[in-house]
């Protein structure tokens, strides 16, 4: 399994690094046929902000497998009771897509540090609320433990994606992750403050 | 004007590495053409009609001599021998190759520019008032914050990827000439006591303005913000916008729809709520810092002159030529015996915007011999010298109009502000380079151009508005009609503290037919306009039923009812 993953790992201001063992298990919704939406004549590639996610019928009909395992947001929300004993146990973390809010994790759990792992998923790079949704659930929302961005997850974004907060890396699976390691060197003092360098140039050095 | 230190100069050296090996990859098939969009859209390269345009970013309007000379080796070494000068402050070429791209880059960056975040929905160039720090009703100079912002704004991580462009401007002025109420955020700095030069600088915050599709001019979100908190308020609207803004229509995704849509005071209350997080927080501004930026904006070494020249004042009464350019190219300064002088990048017959490489290098020179080695590039597409002593006006005129930069058209009818249009552009629906020459020729004679007065004539080749159609006294936006070019006429719009949108005046016109509506518009004007009124005073006063009524008089239904009985 942990051949397959193409996962980096950089913890805040750590050294970029491929992790070669990784146990947790991404649990998907199963897929329903969804009308294809368009908008003026294009097909949506974006929900809507805090859009319905899931059907109960496909929330009710996750398969959860043993082991450590990150759930989508709605299968969380809905059967959080039966996983309480998993959770104590460190199995249990949650995934949100893009357009989820994290707020509602939050309400759900409000120490979220009882999960391992928190997942984000990009279903496709160009959409920028995981950067967002990151800088929240470092800066607001108190969440210390490992944050994934997965999904369309490329190089060119890796620098934006950890300066937001996000601290492991799963590469689309037709790139290469060693490749992408290099990445994380593209800028080496940034302007502005962020959750990863969170003093502005001009805090941090002298400048004339 | 800002000197780059090594960490300004570090950050455009990683960004050329960075994009030379974005193009590499792409070039080597590593990248897909979806993945490289927004790559190089971050960087100011489109696919265009010919080849890939460039937009090189110019912060605020700003330029020193050593750059407009590298910008002008750029266009003969990488180009065609001509850059164009657009709506937003910045120069854009329009036949680099996509392989070249990266030298070029390299080349701006070793004179301190770049081309960073000039298109992509990132935050875009910082915009001001191209008459910053010398015009007389200044109330504080913009340009320090100007710079503060490009730098918070560059590779902000948050914001790279927002559902839309997303455009700021800065205003320090009581006129405002940055068009603050038509950006995604306008800052307009005003003093906490009118007159009171120690008092508390504050900012009047304006949200969801901007054209395009949908115009809407700008709301005040925050009257009076305290300056230290110019970055964490932008990032509290940004954070909103970024999580609630729509993504599922690109038509919708602008700020300004999200605005309109929850309303102004709720929007405001939701950016209150975020900006509780933000306030105090590290991008807080300190006096430091505004003082450490403002430095490289210190007024420069004006020599103590008489605000007057007996040899300026002898030449004005005796030659017409010159009175002409100095009432139209020459403005106020607020230091004695200064004035600044705007070179027209709009002779008729040429795209308006366009410099050649040798115009570029003669206004360099001017900037070394006149006026501090500075140069600024106005939203209206011209070149301004900042700076120029009255004594030197009548030489800097011989020199400029014998380079074609002298015609004394500005804010005339004939000062056109023009996107590239289709001529160039994939996006637009028409052409709009040669209506505005249409419009030139229609109304080439000086004396009658001078007669109509102040006038705005602004053309878009498309919806996307960049040539800022609806802020034009006369508005000319190119429509697609069953695959051929067409017009729509607008009036009444203005930019400035009074800003209106202008309303389309009826059907849509042929191309050959555009000067002549124009002609007709200046016709009602000039037979109803009271002393002193511009033709803007007279379409509020009257309103368009008039102008409406003479420009389709002979295509009237009615008429054609009368016929036919």
């Amino acid at each position: 399994m942990s051949d397959t993953k193409n996962l980096i790992g950089k913890d805040g201001d750590s050294v970029a690094h491929l992790v070669d063992f990784d146990t947790w298990q991404i649990v998907r919704l199963p897929t329903v046929q969804e009308e294809v939406k368009k908008q003026a004549g294009k097909v949506v590639q974006f929900k809507l902000t805090n859009a319905e996610s899931a059907t109960a019928e496909q929330v009710a009909g996750t398969q959860v497998p043993e082991g450590k395992v990150l759930l989508p947001l709605s299968v969380w929300l809905a059967r959080k009771t039966e996983f309480a004993a998993r959770v104590t146990a460190g199995e249990i973390g949650v995934w949100l897509e893009a357009h989820e809010l994290v707020e509602t994790l939050f309400e759900s759990q409000p120490d979220l540090n009882v999960f391992p792992v928190i997942g984000v998923y990009i279903e496709r790079f160009p959409d920028g609320r995981a950067y967002s949704t990151a800088s929240l659930l470092r800066t607001r929302f108190g969440f210390r433990k490992e944050l994934r961005a997965f999904g369309d997850v490329l190089r060119d974004q890796l620098f934006f994606l950890n300066r937001c907060g996000f601290s492991s890396f799963e590469i689309r699976a037709d790139r290469s992750a060693e490749d992408a390691l290099a990445a994380f060197k593209d800028f080496s003092e940034p302007y502005q403050a962020a959750v990863v360098v969170d003093q502005p140039l001009w805090r941090r050095h002298a400048r004339v | 004007m800002y000197k780059y230190d090594e960490y300004d100069t570090r950050i455009v050296r990683e960004r050329v590495a960075q994009y030379r090996d974005q193009t590499h990859r792409y070039l080597a098939g590593d990248l897909s053409d979806d993945e490289f969009r927004p790559l190089r859209l971050q960087n100011g390269l489109y696919i265009q009609r010919h080849a890939p345009m460039l937009r090189v970013a110019i912060p605020y309007g700003l330029l020193g001599s050593n750059q407009l000379r590298k910008l002008a080796h750029i266009a003969r070494e990488y180009d065609r021998g001509y850059a164009h000068f657009s709506t937003r402050q910045n120069v854009q070429y329009n036949w680099p190759e996509l392989p070249r791209v990266p030298d070029i880059l390299a080349e701006l960056a070793s004179v301190e520019m770049h081309a960073i975040q000039t298109s992509g929905n990132c935050i875009r160039n910082i915009t001001t008032d191209q008459f910053a720090g010398v015009a007389p009703d200044e109330v504080v100079d913009p340009r320090p914050l100007a710079e503060i912002l490009r730098q918070w704004s560059t590779f902000h991580p948050e914001f790279a990827l927002l559902p839309r462009k997303f455009k700021i401007a800065v205003s320090g002025t009581t006129n405002d000439r940055a068009v603050v109420q038509m950006h995604d955020i306008g800052l307009e700095f005003y003093r906490d006591a009118a007159n009171d030069a120690s008092s508390q600088l504050l900012i009047k915050v304006w949200v969801g303005g901007g054209l395009g599709r949908t115009p809407i001019l700008g709301e005040v979100i925050n009257a009076a913000l305290p300056w230290q908190h110019a970055l964490t308020y932008c990032e509290a609207i940004l954070r909103t916008y970024n999580r609630w803004g729509r993504r599922d229509n690109s038509y919708k995704a602008r700020i300004k729809i999200l605005v309109k849509a929850l309303g102004i005071e709720e929007f405001r209350r939701q950016v209150d709520a975020e900006w509780v997080h933000h306030k105090d927080g590290a991008n807080t501004i300190t006096q430091a810092e505004l003082t450490r930026v403002a430095q490289h904006f210190d007024a420069p070494a004006y020599e103590t002159l008489a605000d007057g020249d007996a040899g300026f004042t002898d030449k004005l009464a005796t030659d017409k030529a010159f009175a002409n350019w100095v009432k139209r190219c020459v403005h106020a300064h607020k230091v004695s015996g200064y004035r600044a002088v705007t070179l027209s990048l709009k002779p008729t017959g040429i795209a308006p915007g366009d410099a050649t490489a040798e115009q570029m290098d003669i206004v360099a020179n001017f900037a070394d011999q006149y006026s501090f080695s500075e140069v600024r590039v106005s939203h209206e597409q011209n070149l301004i010298l900042a700076d120029v002593k009255l004594a030197d006006l009548y030489v800097l005129w011989q020199t400029a109009r014998a380079a074609g930069l002298a015609t004394p058209n500005i804010g005339l009818i004939t000062d056109i502000i023009c996107c590239p249009g289709g001529d160039f552009c994939s996006l637009a629906n028409a052409k709009s380079i040669p209506i505005a020459e249409a419009i030139q020729r229609q109304f080439d004679d000086l004396d009658y151009q001078h007669d109509i007065g102040e006038m705005e004539i602004n053309i878009s080749g498309c919806m996307n508005a960049c040539g800022h159609h609806h802020v034009g006294h006369i508005g000319v936006l190119g429509v697609d009609k069953d695959g051929s070019e067409w017009y729509q006429i607008s009036i009444g719009g203005k930019q400035g503290n009074d800003a209106s949108l202008g309303s389309v005046i009826g059907p849509s016109f042929a191309a050959d037919e555009v000067a002549g509506v124009v002609q007709r518009l200046i016709d009602v004007y000039v037979e109803n306009r009271t002393q002193e009124e511009r033709f803007i005073d007279t379409v509020r006063r009257l309103g368009v039923a008039p102008f409406k009524t003479r420009v389709y008089a002979d295509r009237q239904p009615a008429r054609k009812e009368v016929a036919n009985v």
